[in-house]
């Protein structure tokens, strides 16, 4: 196939909004929407703000079948206010990961997909989104003895903020080149550290840092995949199948790695971040 | 933000269910669902206030000369132009009839 071909056979994963995306992943005809649209579960937040809220609060929960075994997925429709967890969002995907757990002790064995596109907590919502963020986090360790849960960070909002958190305690993480994965966004660091460190304009400089491909080569992530619904999908299911690499746990392997660097290191570029995280544990 | 409301006659009530677009930045969100009988109820969320004539316009031009069925249409709108609350009113109907 040449390239041109393969060009127009291919159908982009990030160019799909949440509930397109959670359909495309789920076995063919086995998605099943749980307090959708037309339940309508709003913020009661936003409004009282002047904000239009959304009929879901921004997160699509699914029910349904990945090649054959019982799956739920949550997706943040990253388009509605950043992707950012308020309390009903939160508690929606909270909720569900405690629903797989409670499966798992009745026998059923579900796993869970996370379709991450978010810049945190909400901050219209303040305490009651990190009250979520907490949940969930809770709730995917609960969940990750008895299943894997796989977390999916597409692009191009990224995953940024406590829900970064939640993605680092994911079983495992698949990522695109679109994808960016960190604790604070951009803008916050550079105001933060000024823009000479840091400037949150500059594209390519913060891809080469935070971006997908930097992460799947610094060893923080799992997989890393092209934009494609079903390069993304057969990754996923591969992930599925694989033991995780239980990334969270070796949390003081990292440590040590960046106690290497001493209190007056300059700052980092990608290839020394690289070098720094290999090895095994 | 403001919220407004409109209605117009209709036939009988429609069958199925349609959601298209999503509240992001230039766009909008549309839930349409039968309605009842004679009756073609909208209610409009809008992030730009002052927009009480626009719609009115938009929607007469829209259903100017159409049969329609009896509609509750809910809109959540992020700045939409009207073109693109057209393009979206346009596929949600398609969608129900597809139904």
């Amino acid at each position: 196939m040449t390239d041109s071909e393969r060009l127009l056979h291919s159908r982009s994963f990030v160019e799909l909004g949440a509930r397109q995306r959670a359909r495309a992943l789920l076995d063919t005809g086995s998605f099943r929407e749980l307090l959708g649209p037309f339940d309508r579960l709003m913020s009661p937040w936003l409004p009282r703000q002047g904000i239009v809220p959304q009929a879901d609060d921004g997160v699509v929960i699914a029910k349904g079948k990945l090649a054959g075994r019982p799956a739920v997925v949550a997706a943040i429709e990253g388009g509605f206010q950043g992707g950012s967890m308020g309390e009903v969002g939160g508690a929606k995907i909270a909720g569900a990961l405690e629903l797989a757990v409670e499966d798992n002790r009745n026998g059923i064995p579900t796993c869970a997909v996370l379709l991450l596109e978010t810049g945190g907590v909400r901050l219209q919502e303040a305490n009651l989104g990190l009250a979520a963020i907490a949940e969930i986090q809770a709730a995917i360790i609960e969940l990750r003895a008895h299943q894997p849960v796989v977390g999916v960070i597409a692009g191009s909002v990224g995953c940024f903020g406590g829900m970064s958190i939640a993605a680092g305690l994911c079983s495992h993480l698949l990522v695109t080149r679109e994808a960016r994965l960190g604790l604070n966004g951009p803008q916050v660091i550079e105001q933060e550290a000024g823009i000479g460190e840091y400037d949150s304009r500059d594209r390519p400089f913060i891809w080469s840092l935070t971006g997908g491909e930097q992460r799947h080569a610094s060893g923080l992530v799992d997989a890393y995949v092209a934009d494609d619904v079903e390069a993304i999908r057969s990754q996923l299911l591969a992930l599925l199948a694989a033991p995780s690499a239980q990334r969270a746990s070796r949390h003081q392997w990292f440590l040590e790695r960046l106690a290497q660097l001493g209190d007056d290191c300059p700052q980092l570029d990608a290839a020394a971040v690289r070098a720094l995280y290999q090895g095994d544990a | 933000m403001e919220t407004l409301n409109f209605q117009f006659p209709a036939a009988q009530p429609g069958r199925g269910r349609a959601l298209v677009g999503c509240v992001s930045s230039g766009d909008l969100e549309v839930l349409i669902e039968p309605g009842q009988a004679g009756s073609l109820d909208i209610q409009v969320v809008t992030s730009v206030n002052g927009s009480q004539a626009r719609w009115s316009q938009l929607f007469q031009r829209l259903f100017d000369g159409r049969d329609l069925p009896a509609l509750k249409i809910d809109i959540h709108d992020f700045g939409a132009t009207p073109g693109v609350v057209r393009l979206r009113l346009e596929q949600g109907f398609e969608e129900i009839g597809h139904d």
